[in-house]
């Protein structure tokens, strides 16, 4: 069940967040819970001025690879700013592009995206790139060197499922790199639904972090996210397309080559 | 010029001041549940909605409007509260506002930092662990102005993550210039939309001008600000009134700057030197329906409580809408290197060391958050 993303080696499907917990210990029991192997993590949250990073050292102790990402950037230069810093300042040139200018819903937007894409590949990173469930955008995306792409399922933090189902369908069907499905999963069975359309991983923050029940919630998440992937490997049956008609429309032929013979 | 682009005063000019206050009275029990189950249905509410939620017929339905609140400011923010801290650069003011201890014709001591008070007053601040700060001015634009700004800003900037500021309506020109130097937020409450009690509260000054106040949000939202704070100060006139039109604001600028984030606060009138009686009290239970009717009308909005409440009370009502507190407030220039009480704006109410606000968020079951930005991220120029 193991998928490699760039140069690094994955047996978890099911990626996470630290931001939203209510308090860092908590983050990292239900990190640890949830089996993910890699957490992004705000840069603008990450005092570059302190030392004591109650929320980085936990997670690194245990293991975990961290994704930064640009999320509070507006435009491709800020993004491109804060990746640098984060590569500086956590020591990893892996990079989780946000960039989204409108505060409410929190829309990437998809032209300074690719914009960035294109700069920091150049600049040696590992870029994921957060943007909208849109085919043409992924494939230009990975046309300029991302290594996984991160589709919407619905807006971020709303939790309402895989709203983008269709267009997911298109991305992961035309797809050379992984596609990781991002925002919007609320529930388990959301990333299971995921899972068994054959997305490579899915990224859960919200839902996890504000359950009443955080760990439990990240342990949810982690077998749900195993099934999901293991219908996808064994092959889903088919649905049933063809309802058979008490009187079908095609039994005239039979009458009609049965008179001809005689 | 379009609707679209017609100024909030337009806009203004269209609500009809005590049509609206009675449309508070004819809200009914069937108003307020509508409302209720159009957020359970994540469905946007409107401006009607929001007229319900803060109407007196949704008194019997704040527990239920408490627990959606609650939900969705967890939803959108998590369990976190951001802390930030007012650092007051001069209580120097050209104006006469009747509730203000700033006021021109209140007898206190005038203080504006220089720049080593200021150097040492950053210093007190960071000691406290404060990454996201707010200043404040008085409202003098020749001692405290542009030429002042351009001196202390860059110097603050060094030092904080995320630089917010509460300084008088300047023009679109000088709000770029900010913007460029390194101001993230600025914050300019209209005090009351009612311009017949807007002019009786402020007597004499360049504030007595409604519309250049008014507009000011406009001409933030035309520089590009990232965030920008509106709001009234409670008890002016009919709450209710005002905040509603705090909300048609919000929504009017959200519509056009919609890269802009939005705060909103609720001061209530404190007692302070030449003290006001407030024409309209709101209880705290009406402050607290109010915080839940304005979240669960925008899930997205940053709602901030001042020191101005209790320490009880901000303890209990932070899980119910807000996101950002600042904590250990001290009103008077130079009040955290050394304090002068008598130099105040107002007087606070919750005296605690942002080390016990802290402690108190977290057996909440939050997480206090100090920092939450980078500070290249608005500016225009980044190496
Ligand atoms: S409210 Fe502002 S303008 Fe009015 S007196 Fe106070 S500081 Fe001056």
């Amino acid at each position: 069940m193991v998928f490699t993303i760039a140069d690094k080696t994955f047996s978890s499907r099911l990626f996470s967040g630290t931001g939203k917990f209510a308090d860092p210990s908590l983050m990292t029991d239900a990190i640890l819970a949830s089996g993910t192997e890699l957490v992004t993590m705000a840069m603008k949250r990450v005092d570059l001025n302190k030392s004591d990073d109650d929320i980085l050292s936990p997670l690194v102790k245990a293991g975990v690879h961290l994704l930064p990402n640009t999320s509070g950037a507006c435009t491709a230069e800020e993004a491109v700013f804060a990746a640098r810093l984060a590569r500086e300042a956590l020591g990893t040139h892996w990079v989780k592009l946000e960039i989204h200018p409108d505060p409410k819903y929190l829309m990437p937007d998809p032209i300074e995206t690719l914009k960035a894409a294109e700069q920091l590949v150049k600049e040696g990173f590992v870029v994921l790139p957060y943007v909208h469930a849109d085919p043409v955008l992924c494939k230009r995306l990975e046309l300029v060197g991302c290594q996984a792409v991160m589709p919407l399922g619905a807006p971020i933090g709303s939790n309402k499922g895989l709203k983008t189902r269709d267009f997911l369908e298109i991305i992961i069907e035309q797809a050379n790199v992984p596609v990781i499905v991002d925002a919007g999963i609320g529930a388990p069975s959301h990333a299971a639904e995921a899972m068994e359309l054959g997305a490579d991983a899915v990224l859960v923050n919200t839902a996890i972090a504000v359950s009443a029940q955080p760990v439990v919630m990240a342990k949810a998440f982690k077998q749900a996210v195993e099934a999901g992937r293991m219908a996808y490997e064994a092959g889903l049956a088919a649905t049933s397309v063809h309802a058979n008609a008490s009187s079908p429309l095609t039994a005239f032929l039979d009458e009609i080559e049965s008179v001809s013979v005689d | 010029m379009t609707g679209s682009e017609a100024s909030f005063a337009q806009h203004l000019s269209g609500y009809h001041w005590d049509d609206i206050k009675l449309s508070f009275g004819a809200k009914t029990a069937a108003d307020v549940e509508r409302a209720l189950s159009r957020s359970a249905n994540q469905t946007r509410l409107d401006l009607n909605d929001f007229m319900a939620l803060i109407s007196p017929a949704a008194e019997p339905y704040l527990e239920q409007m408490a627990q959606r609140s609650l939900q969705l400011t967890q939803q959108r923010f998590g369990k976190t509260i951001q802390l930030y801290v007012p650092l007051y650069l001069s209580n120097l003011c050209s104006n006469i506002c009747t509730y203000c201890g700033f006021s021109m014709h209140n007898a206190i001591r005038r203080k504006t930092l220089d720049m080593v008070e200021l150097d040492a007053e950053i210093a007190a601040i960071k000691q406290l662990g404060f990454d996201h700060i707010l200043l404040v001015t008085g409202e003098s634009e020749r001692k405290v102005g542009m030429e002042y700004f351009r001196q202390a800003v860059p110097k603050i900037r060094e030092n904080f993550s995320h630089v917010s500021m509460e300084v008088q309506p300047l023009s679109t020109q000088e709000y770029q210039e900010l913007k460029d130097m390194g101001v993230d937020s600025i914050l300019v409450y209209q005090e009351t939309y009612s311009r017949q009690t807007y002019a009786e509260h402020h007597l004499k000054g360049k504030k007595n001008d409604f519309d250049w106040r008014l507009a000011t949000p406009e001409r933030l939202g035309q520089v590009g600000m990232n965030k920008v704070g509106i709001g009234a100060l409670i008890g002016l006139d009919d709450w209710r009134v005002d905040c509603f039109m705090v909300a048609a604001h919000l929504q009017y600028l959200e519509k056009r700057f919609w890269q802009t984030r939005y705060s909103i606060s609720f001061p209530r009138l404190r007692p302070c030197t030449g003290g006001l009686e407030p024409k309209s009290v709101m209880t705290d239970r009406q402050l607290v329906q109010l915080i839940c009717a304005y979240r669960m009308f925008n899930p997205e909005l940053e709602l901030s409580l001042s020191t101005r409440e209790s320490a009880a009370f901000r303890d209990h009502a932070l899980p119910l809408g807000i996101t950002s507190m600042s904590a250990y407030s001290r009103t008077q220039p130079g009040g955290y290197a050394e304090a002068e009480p008598a130099l105040e704006q107002f007087s606070i109410s919750d005296e605690r060391h942002p080390k016990y606000v802290a402690q108190a968020i977290v057996e909440r079951g939050y997480q206090p958050v100090w920092t939450d930005w980078q500070p290249a991220y608005g500016r225009s120029a980044i190496e």
